[in-house]
């Protein structure tokens, strides 16, 4: 019994920190007054471009370092990922395109691109018939020796560094947005853009930005997938749009505040790998199990609107484009 | 004294075909109080804000202490000093006070919320506010948030405030406190520029008033030399009927009784208490009462829109049943479309006209098909009479717009509130029911409005017209009800041929405010 929880918080926590990172970015970007649907489609971007410049990395040298993996993996990702999210901005914000259908526009983008390179790279790879960065792979799953100490160094500290980084950003986010002055700011545009205007706020490039870096932390999500998760290589199986979706209702679970996404990833991880170790569910009743996390985010969102907790509330001009002389 | 701060140049601005500001050349002096006066539509918010970065004028030059200056944002506006109090308040719901007070300050400095609460507290005293720094905005009431915009300003060191008609959505108390602010603003040398249509308050604040008409600059006057009348014909260009006529119908069927009517809102808190009266064809009748007494809930109850509770009864009786015996039909439980599969003709104007009344996005032609486009029983819809009708309205009550499939939302209030009352009147019905229809409208369009509802008084409709501004009242209503918190505290009837001492705003007033006016007297006594 014993066993089996650790196994399902160790999975849990993996899982959660997919999610988590696509979650902060979201939070970011909604902070700011756009709603990107894109989600998803950033986190393949994150995790195709990664897998990609490590396997061209890996394949170039003898002997690969680790450290110089990691940081390609990740700079890459972000960049692409941030790219994704301009196009987005450019869409939304400078065009002012319908941020829903932009979005949605995107994620199919994002998981065509992907899967199309990723299935390329399985060809390149050749005899194997399945791309592989072993070493990039490893020095994302490396962990410290604390992980042997006992059931509590394992359940503490047997992830690779992304998870602590998750954690990390989550804190940080949360202090940016409520403690400093740019954070406010950011959150003034989201609220009402007309109020940030008048205030000498530069609505246009704070979103921008936002954007762009809410979507590379996005894509940060797709890195930890691809390279963590399922161990440096690639599945065009679909499961990086799920874990997209769930980061999204994330963001509702969390009532947008980024401190919450660490424990609300978890808890969505260990509702949606509970199936496992509950005896006796076939296959059918598995799949209403891995409903639950969407379950819990409704629950969430009818009892924030009966009790009218008007801090609970996603950003007042949450979808709206804003355009100053508009009467 | 008469040191220029600030000169407009052939200021321009246009928005599509309209021309919001043609050639402005104003000059504004220093430490002084300048009232921006005109009409609905001409030109004052605009050009305001042009000064605080909101809009870039198309032509022209803005010329401050002497230097030509170029404001293309409200940051370059604040740098220069210059800050604005937006009619629409521009703040953030979710933030405290004092998170409102520093957006976009600094953004590289910390965030000491204690650091910031004492420099409120320091402004507040200077000029004599009172602000709680912690306070959240949607726990604000609308003087505070005011209070809190201009301390925005300040804080932010503006030298030159410009307030868009601050008076608007205060009380009489309110708006004295506000006055008196802005002369200690003056004795501690700001320039205030205040826009307003408002002759009375210009003339009791103002150093001097400057008048736009239809976006273009008519004159300044030092405020000692101007009078109402005067002012009045500097802001209109031609003389205007400033009495309202009130024609007296030769027939007042009872068309709706009203008895027992209770409302309680979502809040539990009784917001209609025993209501009765009767409402005549032929007849204007006027509800007066402070803001929030029950107007709203009263006039929603008799369009099918509130959920009054048991016992209220709202009978209404055909015009021509003249018939004792026939009786009338209950509309209380009834929603506002079986009232219409009645046959009984209501139309409401109500106060938020952009969302309750029309539909923004929608030109004049579709707004007129919401009416009616069940009428012509098949599925498509006719497009032919909407079009004519709106043509029919733009035309007889002059719309100003680029045409008649311009969204309504891109008119100004004035012509918005026309297309609305048009719509609505051209239903003909036999009740019209209207709720602040001037509000914010200038005086032409106010007279048009007056014009357009003694029409349907004398085709026999009621009119019942929930007013705010009692010299109005009491010039165009025959009978008027005046709401205290909820309840019928008073009714006032103009007699055509008798005499009519009683019937001015000096008893409403009262009556506004729970006293009854017979015992004055005594009331007041008590209350001491």
């Amino acid at each position: 019994m014993a066993t089996s929880l650790i196994q399902l918080l160790l999975g849990a926590v993996a899982f959660g920190t997919v999610i988590m990172f696509g979650c902060i970015g979201e939070i970011i970007t909604e902070k700011a007054g756009n709603l990107n649907l894109g989600v998803p489609g950033i986190m393949y971007l994150g995790g195709i471009a990664s897998l990609a410049s490590v396997f061209i990395y890996e394949g170039s040298t003898d002997a690969p370092n680790k450290i110089l993996c990691v940081i390609i993996a990740l700079l890459s990702a972000f960049i692409a990922s941030a790219l994704g999210g301009l196009v987005y901005a450019f869409l939304t914000i400078t065009l002012k395109a319908n941020q829903n259908v932009t979005g949605l526009t995107l994620t199919i983008f994002g998981s065509g691109v992907a899967n199309f390179f990723g299935g390329s790279l399985n060809t390149l790879a050749g005899r194997f018939e399945q791309i592989a960065v072993p070493v990039t792979s490893s020095a994302f799953k490396a962990v410290t020796p604390l992980s042997k100490a006992g059931t509590v160094g394992k359940v503490l500290f047997s992830y690779g560094f992304m998870v602590y980084l998750a954690v990390i950003t989550a804190v940080i986010t949360h202090y940016f947005l409520n403690h400093t002055r740019r954070g406010l700011n950011l959150r003034t545009i989201g609220e009402n853009p007309a109020a940030a205007d008048a205030a000498g706020i530069n609505v246009t490039k704070n979103k921008y930005l936002a954007i762009c870096i809410g979507a590379g932390i996005s894509g940060f999500g797709g890195v930890y997938y691809v390279m963590d998760y399922i161990k440096g290589t690639w599945a065009n199986d679909g499961s990086i749009e799920t874990l997209g979706w769930l980061a999204v209702a994330l963001v509702i679970f969390t009532t947008w505040k980024s401190i919450n996404a660490i424990w609300g990833a978890y808890l969505f991880g260990i509702l949606y790998w509970m199936y496992l170790y509950i005896p006796g569910l076939t296959r059918s009743s598995q799949e209403i199990f891995k409903m639950l996390p969407y379950v819990v985010t409704i629950i969430v969102l009818i009892v924030t609107s009966l009790r009218n907790s008007k801090d609970k509330q996603p950003p007042a001009a949450l979808g709206l484009p804003y355009f100053r002389e508009e009467r | 004294m008469s040191e220029t701060v600030i000169e407009l140049r052939n200021v321009t601005k246009t928005f599509g075909s309209v021309t919001s500001n043609d050639h402005v050349s104003m000059k504004i002096e220093k430490g002084e109080i300048l009232a921006l006066l005109g009409e609905n539509g001409s030109g004052k918010t605009s050009l305001m804000n042009m000064l605080s970065g909101i809009y870039f004028p198309d032509e022209g030059e803005i010329i401050l202490n002497g230097k030509p200056v170029v404001i293309r944002d409200p940051r370059d506006a604040y740098e220069l000093g210059i800050g604005m109090v937006h009619q629409h308040f521009k703040l953030v719901d979710v933030f405290t006070a004092s998170e409102n007070m520093i957006l976009g300050i600094d953004p590289k400095a910390k965030l000491d919320r204690r650091k910031i609460a004492a420099q409120i507290k320091e402004i507040c005293d200077k000029y004599g506010f009172v602000i709680d720094p912690d306070k959240k905005v949607y726990d604000m009431s609308v003087s505070e948030k005011q209070t809190l915009e201009i301390v925005k300003v300040l804080y932010r060191g503006a030298d030159i405030l410009i307030l868009d008609e601050p008076t608007a959505v205060l009380t009489p108390q309110e708006t004295e406190r506000l006055f008196d602010v802005v002369r200690n603003m003056k004795k501690n040398g700001k320039t205030v520029i205040i826009i307003t249509h408002k002759l009375h308050e210009v003339l009791s604040i103002s150093d001097r008033v400057a008048i736009l008409r239809r976006g273009q600059y008519i004159g300044t006057v030092n405020t000692s030399e101007a009078t109402e009348s005067s002012l009045t014909e500097m802001m209109v260009g031609k003389k205007v009927e400033l009495n309202i006529e009130r024609p007296v119908a030769d027939k007042k069927p009872l068309l709706l009784e009203v008895r027992n009517l209770n409302c309680i809102n979502p809040e539990g808190l009784q917001v209609l208490k025993d209501i009765n009266f009767d409402v005549y064809g032929g007849e204007i009748l006027g509800i007066a009462g402070i803001s929030g007494s029950g107007q709203k809930e009263l006039l929603e109850s008799i369009a099918g829109l509130q959920r009054n509770e048991k016992g209220s009864s709202i009978i209404y009786y055909q015009p021509h049943s003249r018939d004792e015996s026939i009786d009338g039909d209950q509309l209380v439980g009834k929603s506002p479309r079986e009232i219409r599969d009645l046959g009984i003709r209501l139309s409401f104007v109500p106060e938020d006209r952009l969302g309750m009344g029309l539909v923004g996005s929608m030109g004049m032609t579709e707004n007129m098909m919401l009416k009616d486009y069940r009428s012509n029983g098949h599925i498509f819809t006719d497009v032919k009479k909407p079009r004519q009708l709106a043509e029919k309205i733009k035309d007889e009550l002059e719309v100003v717009t680029p045409g008649i499939s311009t969204p309504v939302k891109n008119l100004s209030g004035g012509n918005v509130q026309k297309v609305l009352v048009g719509r609505e009147i051209a239903a003909s019905p036999t009740v019209l029911m209207t709720a602040y229809v001037v509000r914010g409208l200038d005086i032409n369009t106010s007279y048009t409005i007056y014009h357009l509802l003694n029409e349907q008084k004398k085709k026999g409709s009621a009119v019942i017209f929930v007013g705010e501004d009692l010299d109005v009242m009491v010039a165009l209503c025959d009978r008027i009800i005046v709401l205290c918190d909820g309840r019928i505290n008073g009714v006032l009837e103009y007699k055509p041929d008798g005499d009519n001492k009683d019937f001015n705003k000096g008893n409403i007033g009262l009556m506004m405010t729970k006293i009854d006016y017979r015992d004055t007297a005594d009331g007041g006594k008590k209350d001491e």
